[in-house]
């Protein structure tokens, strides 16, 4: 029996909703119990915005996440805000084009992908979430690397097709980082 | 097994409803439950239905109780500010015996209050609101799967009885996906023989009306309400009991406040404390016979809210105040954590309410 729960902090407009909603389509297309709860107060109209994610194999309880096993952080303020809540022993992926700071907890693996370079070289600059969210597949066992264009496929609408090309090669990017 | 899809909870309200045969929806947009309007803005043209968006919520809340009369499903979904505002048509749908679902996302109150999710509309919802004598059905969803099935119960529940059935749901559960499986969902149908539907010259003219100049036809209307109301409250309650078989200790909480109870007694188990949950679904009504039961097995409840203590008044007068009630509640927008609920069991393990 395993739970994670994993919160995704930044800006609005950095796609933190739709990296979230992706994981928890990841985890619905594995059979597993997921929540995605968004922040929907006055922050996600142009300050910071986060989601938490439980990916779990029995029903999830909370699904508001106060200790996070997983944390993205996307900005500064994100970091500096949840950087404590974090389990010991947990991971926090860091987005080191946005963010020059470094963790000085020493009880949490982080990770520091400069996403949002790595997405602007390849020429898809706001897929740095995707990116993040490639590194995060290959570190962390809730979710599986294979079969992310079908779990695109579910919930990017038809009309936005061509985007899920572009979503599969980011996330390719951050796994390969 | 059924194909399940993700999905917030406030577009499995509007997804059940159109499944449950609603074809009529009127509302007024206010955070956290404007998701609700939304998609019926964008499905009820392509399914033949009415969305309309009202220029208040006295407005919807009236046109709602037209559409009742007539005898189609209707609905309408605010959150608490706007709820307040539809009281005064709650109380002549329910002072005319019409079947209507109206869903409250609550968020923080008093007055205009906050966005934030909230459970301080119990009050209203399970006391009154609007003036006279009356009840509703009040379900408590605590899943985005449930807010889709009570959604439909709600309607069922509403046209078998004639009276109205109230989501009352908060910010978190309206905000937050989940996967959701519609394919076990019945939807029942009533005959409605006393609907505005017109009398094609056949029959008696029916009339739907609250106003009754004669006291003695009031009383006895009234009385014989309350005689449904009855009904109801010996068939309707539901409820969940988690982990309660042994239980010395008892949480009961509703809505959010229950997933991170369930937590918090999960949690407390393994530290080896006996404890379990009592989840009313139905909060009017209530589910009496559970806290009775309880009150005879356990050493004292912990009542787990998100206002400043309104379920409590019920959890302490069904159990006859045999055992002590402590509460542990947030309000104004905040939830408590699955640690602060988790303080109160052991605390109330050393005997402190």
């Amino acid at each position: 029996m395993k739970t994670t729960q994993i919160l995704i902090a930044g800006f609005g407009g950095q796609g933190v909703l739709f990296a979230g909603k992706f994981l928890a389509y990841k985890g619905l297309t594995a059979d597993k119990q997921v929540s995605w709860l968004p922040s929907y107060g006055p922050e996600m109209r142009g300050g910071t915005a986060n989601c938490s994610i439980v990916i779990s194999d029995q029903p999830v309880g909370s699904p508001i996440i106060t200790t996070p096993d997983v944390l993205v952080a996307m900005n500064l303020p994100s970091l500096l805000k949840f950087v404590d809540s974090v389990v010991p022993g947990g991971q926090i992926f860091i987005d080191s084009t946005l963010i020059g700071e470094k963790v000085e907890r020493t009880d949490v693996t982080v990770h520091y992908i400069p996403a949002t370079q790595i997405a602007k070289d390849a020429g898809f600059s706001t897929l740095a979430n995707m990116v993040l969210m490639g590194k995060l597949m290959k570190e962390c066992d809730a979710v599986t690397f294979e079969g992310n264009k079908d779990t695109l496929k579910a919930f990017i609408p038809a009309k936005k097709e061509n985007l899920i090309d572009l979503n599969c090669q980011a996330l390719q990017a951050g796994y390969d980082f | 097994m059924a194909e399940r899809v993700l999905m917030k909870g406030n577009e499995a309200i509007a997804e059940a409803a159109i499944r449950a045969g609603c074809r009529h929806y009127f509302g007024y947009p206010i955070t956290p439950q404007t998701e609700i309007a939304a998609y019926m803005a964008k499905k009820m043209p392509k399914i033949g239905g009415v969305f309309l968006q009202a220029e208040s919520e006295i407005a919807s809340i009236n046109m709602v109780y037209g559409a009742a009369a007539a005898g189609v499903r209707v609905m309408t979904s605010s959150s608490s500010p706007g709820v307040s505002l539809k009281a005064e048509g709650l109380s002549y749908i329910a002072g005319s015996d019409v079947p209507a679902l109206v869903v409250n996302v609550q968020r923080g109150g008093p007055g205009l209050g906050g966005i934030q999710p909230s459970q301080s509309d119990y009050f209203q919802a399970t006391k009154g609101g609007g003036h006279g004598d009356y009840r509703m059905i009040v379900l408590a969803p605590a899943s985005v799967q449930e807010m889709a099935s009570l959604t439909i119960k709600g309607f069922n529940l509403a046209d078998k009885y004639r009276m109205t059935s109230m989501i009352l749901a908060d910010g978190t559960i309206g905000q937050m996906m989940e996967p959701i499986s519609f394919e076990d969902a019945e939807i029942e149908t009533y005959d409605k023989p006393w609907a505005l539907t017109g009398t094609d010259c056949k029959r008696e003219h029916n009339v739907v009306n609250s106003l009754y100049l004669k006291p003695e036809a009031l009383e006895i209307t009234n009385m014989e309400r309350y005689e449904r109301y009855k009904i109801v409250e010996e068939n309707e309650a539901m409820w969940e009991e988690y982990m309660m078989e042994d239980a010395e200790y008892c949480v009961v909480a509703f809505g959010i406040a229950s997933r991170v109870a369930k937590n918090a007694v999960a949690t407390a188990r393994a530290e080896g404390i006996k404890v379990g949950l009592i989840r009313p679904i139905t909060l009017w009504p209530f589910p009496k016979k559970a806290l009775e039961d309880a009150a005879d097995k356990v050493k004292g409840f912990i009542s787990v809210e998100l206002n400043m203590g309104q379920m409590i008044e019920d959890v302490r007068l069904y159990t006859k105040c045999k055992r002590p009630v402590a509460l542990c509640n947030r309000c104004g927008g905040m939830i408590p954590s699955p640690e602060e609920v988790l303080e109160s069991i052991r605390k109330a393990q050393k005997g402190e309410f």
